[in-house]
């Protein structure tokens, strides 16, 4: 459905334009109906980055986007089936209007032609799709509300398009954990009814829950991916490694043993080139096969 | 014992009447403990935190003391609270980059805010601390925007504690850092109590993995009452109260997948503090409520250092 190939992305810095900073270097990944693709990566690795090039809120530099075959063209047609939702909820809505008015756009520019009680039913179904109470939503301004119940208002407005893939960029970083894990259950109930969705996160725990597969990022690059169990269950790649070391664990001690120092990616500050480590499981180590 | 609070009552002044945020907190921390503040949004952690240190304008101190080694905190008193600021309680604000002057180079900056409070700058000092959260000295030269967030959160940590003050209050300190970063900030927090920088200290956050790894004493709140307090271990492994069980299990961990383990969260949403009802706050999403919640339940010891505020624990 979604197919990224080599995308690259170089933002111009300096005044004049001069220098040129790489935020995305040939990243392919891509991502089936019903699918839920985690992206990790810590601050600056570009996670956030793809998201945009893929909603196409930013252009790529080169490579290509491919939604269902052809290019992203971002317009009317292009975002009735691919969505995204952002971290901060609070900045995600206007607020000198209500809530609800996310819906009424939805219908001005979709829907225009649905009379008003059809529309209202439709309303209400996909609030009640995502959990929501109507009359405790509905009429109410933004800082009326919860950042839970709004995250799952974004939803809720999606699922009124046909909507095929979300892309959600760290929807529940800003939430409480017990919302939190309200939304990630809806988004896999969502999965199961066909929903695409790329999972954008710096959290391992919470991409983990979710993904069939996991693409982790470092500095712009993929340094492996493959599906959560192989890449989280026997991750090769150094900085996966470290990453899941730095994980805070519940009944467990921080684990220092991660044996870093005689590393070529610590040596060299780089990595490899992505070679298939088993199926589906591609690593970017320069010593994959020859490590301890 | 270094900090007592006992019944801290402070509410929010806003259009429509009090907004009763802390309800009778009382609670100690012993000499060189490290508390673990924990709760949803909204739960009254963070206005325990701002209430020791400096209230806002719209917030009001009802009753209620805090006693620290042996003097009591004026903290109705906003001026008389001056004199505690910073020498004997400090605060670590969330967002580091808000709390630096960005027209200033760290050294100026530093050196600015000792002599408003009359204290000489000792540069050999600030650049050991500095170093002992692993920030090299020609980081003292540079502007905030040059720093990483997990740099210009550490140059706030060696600034708040520069004057070893016995309490440090860090408010959702790690929430905006990645995982790599919150894990070196958490080891200087813990650096700074093992060299005696700070006596005891506080730590407001909703990550109750993390603090588990940091916290000496484990704090759970709940619409502005304490929930439960116990050693970090037993909140953890084998705690009594019905909300923090419910957190515990809403709780991802690397490893755990929907197919195969459903976390779930706490049905409802927690009460309004404009009108907080009686008896339990928690019994409107308590699984195992019944008519005796609707009468308060008394903070109890279960043991000297475990109390629940729980019928039924």
């Amino acid at each position: 459905m979604l197919r990224l190939d080599d995308v690259t992305k170089r933002f111009r810095t300096g005044m004049l334009g001069g220098g040129s900073v790489t935020a995305v270097s040939d990243v392919s990944f891509e991502v089936a109906p019903g699918e839920v693709v985690s992206l990790i990566g810590e601050s600056g690795s570009g996670k956030s980055t793809i998201g945009r090039m893929i909603l196409g809120l930013q252009p790529v530099t080169s490579g290509t986007i491919t939604f269902d075959g052809s290019h992203v063209r971002p317009g009317k047609e292009f975002y009735r089936h691919v969505q995204g939702i952002f971290q901060d909820p609070f900045s995600s809505f206007n607020p000198v209007f209500k809530a609800d008015r996310v819906f009424a756009m939805i219908k001005d520019v979709y829907h225009p032609s649905t009379p008003g009680p059809e529309w209202a039913r439709r309303v209400e179904a996909a609030l009640h799709d995502v959990r929501l109470n109507p009359g405790q939503v509905l009429g109410k301004y933004p800082h009326q509300l919860s950042g839970g119940q709004l995250q799952r208002l974004l939803i809720a407005r999606a699922l009124l398009l046909e909507i095929r893939l979300l892309v959600a960029d760290e929807i529940t970083s800003m939430l409480d954990a017990s919302t939190r894990i309200d939304v990630l259950n809806l988004l896999a109930e969502l999965k199961a009814r066909g929903l695409g969705v790329l999972y954008i996160t710096h959290d391992l725990s919470l991409g983990t829950y979710l993904a069939e597969r996991t693409v982790v990022l470092r500095r712009g690059s993929v340094v492996e991916m493959g599906p959560t169990g192989q890449v989280f269950g026997g991750p090769l790649h150094p900085y996966t490694r470290e990453l899941l070391a730095a994980v805070p664990r519940l009944h467990q001690p921080w684990d220092d043993a991660v044996p870093v120092d005689a590393c070529a990616y610590h040596v060299h500050g780089g990595t490899g080139v992505l070679a298939e480590a088993g199926p589906g499981h591609h690593v970017a180590c320069a010593r994959l096969g020859t490590c301890p | 014992m270094s900090l007592r609070v006992s019944e801290l009552r402070v509410v929010y002044r806003t259009l429509k009447g009090d907004v009763h945020a802390l309800d009778g907190v009382t609670f100690g921390l012993a000499d060189g403990e490290i508390l673990g503040l924990v709760g949803e949004s909204g739960c009254g952690k963070s206005t325990l935190g701002k209430s020791l240190i400096r209230m806002d304008g719209r917030m009001r101190h009802l009753g209620g003391t805090a006693v620290l080694d042996d003097e009591e905190l004026p903290i109705g008193d906003d001026r008389r609270m001056n004199e505690f600021r910073f020498k004997r309680v400090s605060l670590i604000p969330q967002y580091a980059m808000s709390a630096l002057n960005p027209t200033r180079r760290i050294r100026k900056l530093v050196a600015e805010l000792l002599r408003s409070r009359g204290v000489a700058l000792d540069a050999a000092e600030l650049e050991s601390r500095m170093a002992q959260v692993g920030l090299p000295p020609d980081v003292l030269g540079r502007y905030p925007i040059e720093l990483s967030g997990g740099m210009r959160q550490r140059v706030v940590m060696v600034i708040s504690t520069l004057l070893d003050p016995s309490l440090l209050i860090a408010d959702e300190v790690t929430s905006a850092l990645d995982v790599s970063t919150q894990k070196a900030v958490v080891r200087a927090l813990l650096g700074f109590r093992d060299r005696g920088y700070v006596k005891s200290m506080i730590f407001i956050t909703h990550d109750l993995a993390l603090t588990h790894h940091l916290a000496d004493t484990i704090m759970v709140m709940y619409a502005g009452r304490l929930v439960e307090k116990a050693p970090a271990d037993v909140i953890v492994q084998a705690p009594r109260h019905p909300y923090t069980r419910l957190l515990l299990d809403a709780l991802p961990e690397v490893g755990v997948r929907h197919a195969d383990r459903r976390l779930t969260g706490i049905p409802g949403s927690p009460p309004q503090l404009l009108d907080p009802p009686a008896g339990c706050r928690f019994r409107a999403r308590c699984p195992v409520a019944d008519d005796r919640c609707a009468e308060d339940p008394p903070v109890t010891a279960l043991a000297s250092d475990h109390h629940v505020a729980c019928w039924k624990a």
